[in-house]
Protein backbone atom coordinates (compact mmCIF):
# COMPACT_ATOMS: atom_id res chain seq x y z
CA UNK A 1 0.00 0.00 0.00
CA UNK A 2 2.66 2.35 1.19
CA UNK A 3 4.67 1.37 -1.66
CA UNK A 4 2.17 1.92 -4.39
CA UNK A 5 1.52 5.35 -2.72
CA UNK A 6 5.49 6.53 -3.24
CA UNK A 7 5.10 5.24 -6.41
CA UNK A 8 2.58 7.45 -7.27
CA UNK A 9 3.87 10.41 -5.73
CA UNK A 10 7.12 10.29 -7.85
CA UNK A 11 5.04 9.27 -10.84
CA UNK A 12 3.70 12.61 -10.34
CA UNK A 13 6.87 14.81 -9.62
CA UNK A 14 8.16 13.24 -12.76
CA UNK A 15 5.44 14.06 -14.94
CA UNK A 16 4.06 17.46 -13.50
CA UNK A 17 8.24 17.93 -14.22
CA UNK A 18 8.13 17.49 -17.30
CA UNK A 19 7.89 20.12 -20.05
CA UNK A 20 4.97 18.35 -21.85
CA UNK A 21 2.65 19.06 -18.32
CA UNK A 22 4.42 22.27 -17.56
CA UNK A 23 1.16 24.88 -16.93
CA UNK A 24 1.77 28.04 -16.74
CA UNK A 25 -1.05 30.92 -16.45
CA UNK A 26 -2.81 32.82 -19.05
CA UNK A 27 -0.62 35.69 -20.25
CA UNK A 28 -1.21 39.69 -18.97
CA UNK A 29 0.37 42.78 -19.75
CA UNK A 30 3.11 44.06 -17.61
CA UNK A 31 4.22 40.01 -17.36
CA UNK A 32 7.88 38.56 -18.55
CA UNK A 33 7.20 36.55 -21.54
CA UNK A 34 6.81 32.71 -20.61
CA UNK A 35 9.61 30.72 -22.15
CA UNK A 36 9.01 28.62 -25.51
CA UNK A 37 10.70 27.59 -28.75
CA UNK A 38 9.45 27.54 -31.95
CA UNK A 39 10.55 25.63 -35.29
CA UNK A 40 12.32 27.70 -37.80
CA UNK A 41 10.19 27.37 -40.80
CA UNK A 42 11.41 25.84 -43.75
CA UNK A 43 10.66 28.34 -46.05
CA UNK A 44 13.25 31.25 -46.88
CA UNK A 45 10.55 33.89 -47.06
CA UNK A 46 9.31 33.39 -43.12
CA UNK A 47 12.79 33.19 -42.09
CA UNK A 48 13.62 36.19 -43.70
CA UNK A 49 10.45 38.03 -42.29
CA UNK A 50 11.58 37.24 -39.01
CA UNK A 51 15.21 37.98 -39.76
CA UNK A 52 16.60 34.85 -38.08
CA UNK A 53 19.82 34.10 -39.08
CA UNK A 54 21.93 31.00 -38.01
CA UNK A 55 21.51 27.18 -38.55
CA UNK A 56 19.79 26.23 -35.43
CA UNK A 57 16.53 24.21 -35.66
CA UNK A 58 14.56 26.24 -33.24
CA UNK A 59 14.20 30.18 -31.90
CA UNK A 60 13.02 31.77 -29.50
CA UNK A 61 11.00 35.24 -29.63
CA UNK A 62 13.84 37.15 -28.52
CA UNK A 63 15.77 35.54 -31.81
CA UNK A 64 13.06 37.88 -34.05
CA UNK A 65 14.73 40.75 -35.52
CA UNK A 66 12.20 42.95 -34.23
CA UNK A 67 10.88 45.63 -31.29
CA UNK A 68 7.29 44.07 -31.32
CA UNK A 69 5.98 40.48 -31.78
CA UNK A 70 2.65 39.75 -31.93
CA UNK A 71 1.55 36.01 -31.43
CA UNK A 72 -1.87 34.98 -32.08
CA UNK A 73 -2.94 31.70 -30.83
CA UNK A 74 -5.02 30.40 -33.08
CA UNK A 75 -6.80 27.04 -34.54
CA UNK A 76 -7.27 26.01 -37.95
CA UNK A 77 -10.68 24.54 -36.03
CA UNK A 78 -11.32 27.96 -34.36
CA UNK A 79 -14.41 29.49 -36.26
CA UNK A 80 -13.67 33.24 -34.94
CA UNK A 81 -10.11 32.58 -35.89
CA UNK A 82 -11.40 31.84 -39.00
CA UNK A 83 -13.45 35.31 -39.18
CA UNK A 84 -10.55 37.02 -37.74
CA UNK A 85 -8.15 36.33 -40.31
CA UNK A 86 -8.89 38.27 -42.68
CA UNK A 87 -8.73 41.23 -40.59
CA UNK A 88 -5.08 40.05 -38.79
CA UNK A 89 -4.10 40.13 -42.51
CA UNK A 90 -5.25 43.63 -42.54
CA UNK A 91 -3.43 44.25 -39.56
CA UNK A 92 -0.39 42.92 -41.47
CA UNK A 93 -0.52 44.74 -44.33
CA UNK A 94 -1.05 48.07 -42.56
CA UNK A 95 2.24 47.49 -40.33
CA UNK A 96 3.86 46.67 -43.87
CA UNK A 97 2.99 49.88 -45.62
CA UNK A 98 3.66 51.75 -42.44
CA UNK A 99 7.41 53.11 -42.54
CA UNK A 100 8.13 53.55 -38.95
CA UNK A 101 6.47 49.93 -37.89
CA UNK A 102 7.56 48.13 -40.75
CA UNK A 103 10.29 45.96 -39.68
CA UNK A 104 9.86 46.72 -36.47
CA UNK A 105 6.78 45.13 -35.99
CA UNK A 106 6.35 41.02 -37.11
CA UNK A 107 3.28 38.52 -36.42
CA UNK A 108 3.63 35.13 -35.78
CA UNK A 109 0.27 32.78 -35.24
CA UNK A 110 0.45 29.21 -33.02
CA UNK A 111 -1.68 26.81 -33.99
CA UNK A 112 -2.73 24.90 -30.36
CA UNK A 113 -3.54 21.54 -31.10
CA UNK A 114 -2.93 21.99 -35.24
CA UNK A 115 -0.49 19.85 -36.81
CA UNK A 116 2.00 21.65 -39.77
CA UNK A 117 -0.46 19.87 -41.96
CA UNK A 118 -3.37 21.96 -40.06
CA UNK A 119 -1.41 25.40 -40.07
CA UNK A 120 -0.97 24.80 -43.56
CA UNK A 121 -4.28 24.60 -44.27
CA UNK A 122 -5.46 27.66 -42.40
CA UNK A 123 -2.44 29.79 -44.05
CA UNK A 124 -3.50 28.51 -46.89
CA UNK A 125 -7.14 29.20 -47.07
CA UNK A 126 -7.02 32.76 -45.65
CA UNK A 127 -3.59 33.66 -47.34
CA UNK A 128 -1.59 34.35 -44.37
CA UNK A 129 1.07 36.22 -45.24
CA UNK A 130 3.12 35.08 -41.78
CA UNK A 131 4.30 32.74 -39.84
CA UNK A 132 1.62 30.07 -38.28
CA UNK A 133 3.74 27.16 -36.37
CA UNK A 134 1.81 24.32 -35.03
CA UNK A 135 1.63 22.98 -31.78
CA UNK A 136 0.74 19.55 -31.86
CA UNK A 137 0.53 18.53 -28.31
CA UNK A 138 -0.82 21.86 -26.73
CA UNK A 139 2.91 22.12 -24.77
CA UNK A 140 3.02 26.23 -25.72
CA UNK A 141 -0.88 26.37 -25.15
CA UNK A 142 -0.51 24.82 -21.59
CA UNK A 143 2.13 27.58 -20.63
CA UNK A 144 -0.03 30.16 -21.50
CA UNK A 145 -2.54 29.22 -19.41
CA UNK A 146 -4.37 27.08 -22.42
CA UNK A 147 -6.48 29.93 -23.37
CA UNK A 148 -9.52 30.50 -25.67
CA UNK A 149 -8.65 31.87 -28.70
CA UNK A 150 -8.30 33.62 -30.96
CA UNK A 151 -5.83 35.04 -28.58
CA UNK A 152 -3.72 37.60 -29.12
CA UNK A 153 -0.26 38.56 -26.99
CA UNK A 154 2.33 41.42 -28.26
CA UNK A 155 5.45 41.18 -26.66
CA UNK A 156 8.07 44.15 -26.84
CA UNK A 157 11.63 43.34 -27.44
CA UNK A 158 13.79 44.95 -24.72
CA UNK A 159 17.42 45.73 -25.80
CA UNK A 160 19.10 44.32 -22.51
CA UNK A 161 17.55 40.26 -23.94
CA UNK A 162 14.22 40.97 -21.95
CA UNK A 163 10.51 40.00 -23.59
CA UNK A 164 7.51 41.98 -21.75
CA UNK A 165 4.31 41.08 -22.26
CA UNK A 166 2.47 44.50 -23.43
CA UNK A 167 -0.80 43.52 -24.32
CA UNK A 168 -2.56 39.85 -23.73
CA UNK A 169 -6.41 40.08 -24.47
CA UNK A 170 -8.82 37.13 -25.90
CA UNK A 171 -10.82 37.59 -29.00
CA UNK A 172 -10.11 40.51 -31.82
CA UNK A 173 -8.46 43.24 -31.37
CA UNK A 174 -10.79 46.17 -32.82
CA UNK A 175 -10.27 48.28 -35.96
CA UNK A 176 -6.54 48.17 -37.43
CA UNK A 177 -5.23 51.47 -37.00
CA UNK A 178 -6.31 52.06 -33.72
CA UNK A 179 -4.48 48.58 -32.65
CA UNK A 180 -1.76 49.36 -34.90
CA UNK A 181 -1.17 52.80 -33.13
CA UNK A 182 -1.24 51.16 -29.52
CA UNK A 183 1.43 48.55 -30.86
CA UNK A 184 4.05 51.40 -32.23
CA UNK A 185 3.53 52.69 -28.88
CA UNK A 186 4.34 49.84 -27.17
CA UNK A 187 7.44 49.29 -29.62
CA UNK A 188 8.32 52.64 -28.76
CA UNK A 189 8.21 53.90 -32.52
CA UNK B 1 -6.38 -2.19 -2.68
CA UNK B 2 -8.69 -0.62 -5.63
CA UNK B 3 -9.10 3.00 -3.18
CA UNK B 4 -5.69 3.15 -3.84
CA UNK B 5 -5.78 1.73 -7.91
CA UNK B 6 -7.86 4.35 -8.11
CA UNK B 7 -6.38 6.95 -6.19
CA UNK B 8 -3.25 6.58 -8.70
CA UNK B 9 -4.90 6.46 -11.60
CA UNK B 10 -6.28 10.14 -10.30
CA UNK B 11 -3.18 11.22 -9.45
CA UNK B 12 -1.91 10.23 -13.06
CA UNK B 13 -4.34 11.88 -14.61
CA UNK B 14 -3.89 15.22 -13.45
CA UNK B 15 -0.47 15.17 -14.10
CA UNK B 16 -0.46 14.35 -17.73
CA UNK B 17 -3.91 16.03 -17.56
CA UNK B 18 -5.07 17.35 -21.02
CA UNK B 19 -8.55 17.33 -20.73
CA UNK B 20 -11.33 17.41 -23.53
CA UNK B 21 -12.45 20.99 -22.82
CA UNK B 22 -9.10 22.40 -23.13
CA UNK B 23 -9.31 21.24 -27.05
CA UNK B 24 -12.21 23.29 -27.20
CA UNK B 25 -10.74 27.09 -27.86
CA UNK B 26 -12.96 28.93 -29.64
CA UNK B 27 -14.49 31.71 -28.28
CA UNK B 28 -17.16 31.70 -30.10
CA UNK B 29 -18.13 28.75 -27.78
CA UNK B 30 -16.80 30.29 -24.40
CA UNK B 31 -20.27 30.60 -22.79
CA UNK B 32 -22.13 27.86 -24.01
CA UNK B 33 -19.85 24.59 -23.75
CA UNK B 34 -21.54 21.62 -21.36
CA UNK B 35 -17.95 20.01 -19.78
CA UNK B 36 -18.64 16.19 -19.64
CA UNK B 37 -15.02 15.70 -18.27
CA UNK B 38 -12.98 12.56 -19.84
CA UNK B 39 -15.04 9.71 -20.88
CA UNK B 40 -14.23 6.27 -22.02
CA UNK B 41 -12.93 6.65 -25.08
CA UNK B 42 -14.85 4.02 -26.92
CA UNK B 43 -18.21 2.64 -25.71
CA UNK B 44 -19.46 0.58 -27.96
CA UNK B 45 -18.90 -2.13 -31.19
CA UNK B 46 -18.45 -1.72 -34.02
CA UNK B 47 -21.23 -3.70 -36.48
CA UNK B 48 -19.33 -3.24 -40.06
CA UNK B 49 -15.92 -3.59 -41.74
CA UNK B 50 -14.04 -2.21 -44.07
CA UNK B 51 -14.90 -4.13 -47.79
CA UNK B 52 -18.26 -4.23 -46.43
CA UNK B 53 -21.24 -2.82 -48.31
CA UNK B 54 -22.25 0.48 -45.66
CA UNK B 55 -25.90 0.08 -44.35
CA UNK B 56 -27.83 2.33 -46.12
CA UNK B 57 -30.10 4.95 -44.55
CA UNK B 58 -32.27 7.91 -44.73
CA UNK B 59 -32.31 11.04 -42.25
CA UNK B 60 -33.73 14.46 -41.70
CA UNK B 61 -31.06 17.48 -42.09
CA UNK B 62 -30.76 20.81 -40.47
CA UNK B 63 -31.89 22.07 -44.22
CA UNK B 64 -35.04 20.94 -44.14
CA UNK B 65 -34.39 17.86 -46.40
CA UNK B 66 -33.99 14.19 -45.98
CA UNK B 67 -30.83 12.97 -46.93
CA UNK B 68 -30.68 8.56 -48.48
CA UNK B 69 -26.93 7.47 -48.49
CA UNK B 70 -27.37 5.86 -51.42
CA UNK B 71 -28.36 8.47 -53.61
CA UNK B 72 -24.44 8.76 -53.58
CA UNK B 73 -23.56 5.66 -54.91
CA UNK B 74 -21.98 5.91 -58.24
CA UNK B 75 -21.76 9.40 -58.10
CA UNK B 76 -19.66 10.17 -55.14
CA UNK B 77 -17.75 9.00 -52.08
CA UNK B 78 -18.75 9.75 -48.60
CA UNK B 79 -17.52 10.80 -45.20
CA UNK B 80 -19.15 10.24 -42.42
CA UNK B 81 -18.52 12.25 -39.51
CA UNK B 82 -20.77 11.13 -36.78
CA UNK B 83 -19.84 13.45 -33.57
CA UNK B 84 -20.79 12.50 -29.73
CA UNK B 85 -23.63 15.41 -29.37
CA UNK B 86 -24.20 19.01 -29.81
CA UNK B 87 -22.66 21.70 -27.61
CA UNK B 88 -19.90 19.65 -26.19
CA UNK B 89 -16.15 19.96 -26.31
CA UNK B 90 -13.89 18.73 -29.41
CA UNK B 91 -17.47 18.20 -31.27
CA UNK B 92 -17.37 22.36 -31.51
CA UNK B 93 -14.79 22.55 -33.32
CA UNK B 94 -14.33 19.13 -35.36
CA UNK B 95 -16.70 20.35 -37.90
CA UNK B 96 -15.26 24.13 -38.30
CA UNK B 97 -12.30 22.81 -39.09
CA UNK B 98 -13.93 20.98 -42.12
CA UNK B 99 -15.83 23.64 -43.13
CA UNK B 100 -12.51 25.34 -44.67
CA UNK B 101 -11.42 22.63 -46.42
CA UNK B 102 -14.51 21.89 -48.80
CA UNK B 103 -11.68 22.24 -51.56
CA UNK B 104 -10.17 18.76 -50.72
CA UNK B 105 -13.39 16.80 -50.26
CA UNK B 106 -14.15 18.34 -53.59
CA UNK B 107 -10.92 17.22 -55.09
CA UNK B 108 -11.85 13.32 -54.42
CA UNK B 109 -15.39 13.85 -55.28
CA UNK B 110 -16.03 13.50 -51.59
CA UNK B 111 -19.37 14.53 -50.29
CA UNK B 112 -19.09 15.01 -45.53
CA UNK B 113 -22.40 14.10 -43.65
CA UNK B 114 -22.47 15.31 -40.23
CA UNK B 115 -24.40 12.96 -38.09
CA UNK B 116 -25.31 13.23 -34.05
CA UNK B 117 -28.11 12.14 -32.03
CA UNK B 118 -29.28 15.09 -31.40
CA UNK B 119 -33.03 16.55 -32.49
CA UNK B 120 -33.13 19.08 -35.44
CA UNK B 121 -33.64 22.75 -33.46
CA UNK B 122 -30.35 21.52 -31.46
CA UNK B 123 -28.58 21.06 -34.17
CA UNK B 124 -29.46 23.73 -36.03
CA UNK B 125 -28.71 26.51 -32.90
CA UNK B 126 -25.50 24.62 -32.30
CA UNK B 127 -23.95 25.01 -35.99
CA UNK B 128 -25.12 28.04 -36.65
CA UNK B 129 -22.81 28.96 -34.10
CA UNK B 130 -20.39 27.85 -36.24
CA UNK B 131 -21.14 29.89 -39.23
CA UNK B 132 -22.52 28.48 -42.66
CA UNK B 133 -21.76 24.90 -43.18
CA UNK B 134 -21.03 23.68 -46.57
CA UNK B 135 -22.61 20.20 -45.85
CA UNK B 136 -25.33 18.64 -44.37
CA UNK B 137 -26.36 18.05 -40.71
CA UNK B 138 -28.04 14.78 -40.33
CA UNK B 139 -30.25 13.93 -37.24
CA UNK B 140 -30.19 10.99 -35.80
CA UNK B 141 -32.26 11.52 -33.11
CA UNK B 142 -35.50 9.24 -33.87
CA UNK B 143 -35.66 6.52 -33.63
CA UNK B 144 -32.52 7.48 -31.15
CA UNK B 145 -29.26 6.50 -32.76
CA UNK B 146 -30.49 3.91 -35.07
CA UNK B 147 -28.36 4.53 -37.71
CA UNK B 148 -25.19 4.84 -35.04
CA UNK B 149 -26.34 1.71 -33.53
CA UNK B 150 -26.38 0.10 -37.28
CA UNK B 151 -22.55 1.21 -37.68
CA UNK B 152 -22.22 -0.22 -34.19
CA UNK B 153 -21.07 3.57 -32.77
CA UNK B 154 -24.11 4.07 -30.72
CA UNK B 155 -22.47 4.28 -26.54
CA UNK B 156 -24.20 3.03 -23.72
CA UNK B 157 -25.26 6.60 -22.81
CA UNK B 158 -27.09 7.23 -25.91
CA UNK B 159 -24.11 9.38 -27.27
CA UNK B 160 -22.22 8.25 -30.77
CA UNK B 161 -18.80 7.93 -31.09
CA UNK B 162 -16.68 10.48 -32.66
CA UNK B 163 -16.56 7.88 -35.56
CA UNK B 164 -15.63 8.44 -39.31
CA UNK B 165 -16.62 6.33 -42.41
CA UNK B 166 -15.29 7.15 -45.87
CA UNK B 167 -17.51 5.18 -48.35
CA UNK B 168 -16.40 4.53 -52.00
CA UNK B 169 -18.42 5.54 -55.32
CA UNK B 170 -19.94 1.57 -54.90
CA UNK B 171 -21.07 1.76 -51.62
CA UNK B 172 -18.24 0.18 -50.17
CA UNK B 173 -16.97 1.28 -46.73
CA UNK B 174 -13.05 2.11 -47.37
CA UNK B 175 -12.14 3.31 -43.68
CA UNK B 176 -13.58 3.77 -40.38
CA UNK B 177 -12.41 5.62 -37.64
CA UNK B 178 -13.69 4.81 -34.24
CA UNK B 179 -11.84 7.57 -33.23
CA UNK B 180 -11.23 8.44 -28.48
CA UNK B 181 -13.94 10.68 -27.94
CA UNK B 182 -11.92 13.23 -26.12
CA UNK B 183 -9.43 13.67 -29.03
CA UNK B 184 -10.02 15.35 -32.39
CA UNK B 185 -9.10 12.78 -35.28
CA UNK B 186 -6.27 14.55 -37.66
CA UNK B 187 -7.32 16.06 -40.87
CA UNK B 188 -4.06 15.16 -42.51
CA UNK B 189 -5.00 10.90 -41.85
CA UNK B 190 -9.02 12.14 -43.62
CA UNK B 191 -7.11 13.20 -46.52
CA UNK B 192 -4.63 10.47 -47.38
CA UNK B 193 -7.96 8.10 -46.99
CA UNK B 194 -9.26 10.60 -49.42
CA UNK B 195 -6.73 10.48 -51.85
CA UNK B 196 -6.16 6.28 -51.65
CA UNK B 197 -9.80 6.39 -53.28
CA UNK B 198 -8.74 7.97 -56.37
Amino acid sequence: MKKILILAMLTVLVLSGSPAAAQGAQPKAGDRLFDFTLPVPPESADRNYLGLSGWGKTFKIADIKAKLVLIEILSMYCPFCQKEAPLVNRLHEAIEKDPAARGKIKIIGIGAGNSSYETEVFRKRYSVPFPVFPDPDYAIHKKCGEVRTPFFIAVRLNPDGTQDVTYAKLGGFGEVPEFLATLKKSAGL
Amino acid sequence: MKKTALFVALMMTAALGSPAWAQTHSEAFKDNIYVPGDLKPVDSVLRVKVGEAAPDFTLPSTAGEKVTLGRYRGKNNVVLSFVPAAWTPVCSDQWPGYNIVKDLFDKHDAVLLGITVDNIPTLYAWTNQMGKLWFPVLSDFYPHGRVAETYGVLRTDGTSERALFVIDKKGVIRYIDVHDINKRPSLETLVRELEKLN
